[in-house]
């Protein structure tokens, strides 16, 4: 079992580098955005796993309110693209 | 048997995550990227907390496990939509080798008007109503 968990840790920590690649060199705003959107729920799936390693299983209650934030952030920044606010990418 | 399955499903979800992440990497305009991002992350995220579920197997836990994989169903597409909306709308370029963009000759981006192809001469002039926004 803690090679699975190890091994599913190791590939979740290589796509969080994958996503942090497209977050620099993403050519425009929506791609960084699409990059956050994905690092959110990357984090929910590693701390669901971070709740079997260690088993405490109220890491839950964290997994929650991530997914709820990068929502509302996903939100926020699709009004900001949609009005048109002063943009650098 | 139980240990099997959360293996499994931990290790899939893993795997759909990263997959995730090497579409976003790999593909070529926006909406192919959110079209790997939203729907294999999503996945991944459920799978894991299947796994979550069998893993403590508690009512409270479970319950808890599944709140999240329904939160997550229902907003990642929401979330999606609405990022593409956005970023199609502030002129993210399209992969060259796309060959049909059915918005662009239908749709008008200064008063967001849709065209269906059913317009009369009665309901293509536009009326605007009391309460518009502006």
């Amino acid at each position: 079992m803690s090679t699975v968990i190890l091994s599913s840790l190791v590939l979740m920590s290589l796509a969080l580098c994958l996503a942090f690649v497209r977050l620099y060199i993403g050519p425009s705003l929506p791609d960084r955005v699409v990059a956050l959107e994905l690092f959110s729920s990357m984090i929910v799936g590693i701390i669901g796993v971070v709740a079997i390693a260690t088993d405490v299983p109220s890491l839950l209650d964290v997994a929650i309110v991530m997914a709820l934030m990068a929502f509302m952030a996903a939100i926020g920044f699709a009004r900001f693209l949609e009005r048109g606010g002063p943009r650098d990418d | 048997m139980i240990e099997m399955l959360k293996g499994g499903l931990i290790l899939v979800g893993a795997i759909f995550m990263f997959l995730a992440a090497l579409g976003l990497v790999r593909l070529p305009d926006l909406l192919t990227r959110m079209h790997a991002t939203t729907k294999a992350a999503t996945l991944g995220a459920s799978l894991i907390m299947l796994a979550v579920a069998l893993h403590f197997g508690e009512v409270a836990v479970v319950a808890r496990a599944l709140g999240v994989i329904l939160f997550i169903m229902l907003t990642a597409p929401v979330a999606a939509h609405v990022i593409g909306r956005a970023g199609y709308f502030v002129g993210a370029k399209l992969w060259h080798g796309t060959v049909k963009d059915e918005l662009r000759p239908n749709y008008d981006p200064l008063t967001h008007e849709l065209k269906s192809g059913l317009e009369t001469e009665a309901n293509a002039v536009h009326k605007p109503r009391e309460n518009d926004p502006d």
